[in-house]
């Protein structure tokens, strides 16, 4: 991210506090979500778009995502593509066992 | 012999290396959580049952608050050097590694007491990759509070010789920091309250 003016800097850091407090937010309720006794799949699904939505923040703001060079895109799409074969791949294999 | 762009962004890259180099870093270590994240989900997958809120809630709410505070903390001395207001970057600077030492005193407390009533890695499946996650954050906090602690101390003094080199350095010191944190940020739902 490029800034230079101490006046962009500062409408940054107003940014920085709504996220903050969005974050603080999100986590209160998700804790609260999980005392409802959900069954398995609806809690795994609103603990997850939680936590989505809450590493959204923190990687588009604190870690400047939302503005970065294309590079940095390139080299974190290869890395999402692979952080799904990682994820999924076992769990279609334990399928084809199960089958 | 004097590393290439440092303050200059590369052309090619459009960016100074070290920002370039601390992505690809952080894509490596978003593998490296992605494998137990994976073994998490095998290792839930195949149990035939998973404990449900046996960890301590709001003491890991604490430190889920604690984390995401020094992550605003550590950006906010990134932005104050950028304001070249030094003083603040030594204020919150110091906020964040203190924040560090917080959750590390949790996460003692946490541990201790597991590993009192018999909670140890061998006891359970669950036990096993909670302690081997949490325990690997943890590591990556230490190492993290490390580096921090070196530009609060005997490496700010680049400040009055480089200051643009420096501020460089507490952006890329704060990508790793973010990166704990969102770490963290998922952890905390898995392991505690699901």
């Amino acid at each position: 991210m490029e800034l230079t003016h101490a006046e962009d800097i500062k409408k940054h850091v107003r940014v920085y506090i709504t996220v903050f407090v969005t974050l603080l937010a999100l986590t209160i309720i998700t804790v609260t979500i999980s005392y409802f006794n959900l069954s398995v799949v609806p809690a795994i699904i609103a603990a997850l778009i939680i936590a989505s939505v809450k590493g959204s923040l923190v990687a588009s703001y604190f870690m400047h995502l939302i503005s970065e060079k294309k590079i940095i895109y390139a080299a974190l799409s290869l890395t999402v593509v692979f952080f799904l074969v990682l994820i999924f791949v076992p769990l279609l294999a334990m399928s084809d066992r199960i089958h | 012999m004097e590393i290439p762009y440092t303050i200059k962004a590369r052309p090619d890259t459009g960016l100074i290396n070290a920002k370039l180099g601390i992505w690809l870093f952080l894509a490596s270590e978003v593998m490296l959580f992605g494998a137990l994240f994976s073994s998490y989900i095998l290792l839930r997958v195949g149990a035939v049952e998973w404990p449900h809120h046996v960890l301590d809630v709001p003491l890991a709410t604490v430190n889920t608050a604690v984390l995401i505070t020094s992550s605003i903390t550590m950006v906010m001395s990134w932005a104050s050097l950028m304001m070249k207001d030094f003083k603040k970057y030594k204020i919150y600077m110091g906020a964040t590694i203190l924040l560090g030492f917080v959750f590390l005193t949790i996460k003692y407390f946490e541990y201790s007491h597991h590993i009192q009533i018999g909670e140890i890695p061998s006891k359970s499946t669950f036990f096993a990759i909670y302690f081997t996650m949490t325990g690997l954050h943890m590591l990556h906090v230490i190492g993290g509070m490390i580096v921090n602690s070196y530009f609060w101390g005997p490496g700010s003094k680049m400040w009055k010789t480089e200051p643009e080199r420096f501020t460089n350095r507490i952006e890329v010191a704060g990508l790793y920091w973010h990166f704990v944190d969102l770490v963290w940020i998922f952890l905390f739902p898995v392991l505690y309250l699901l």
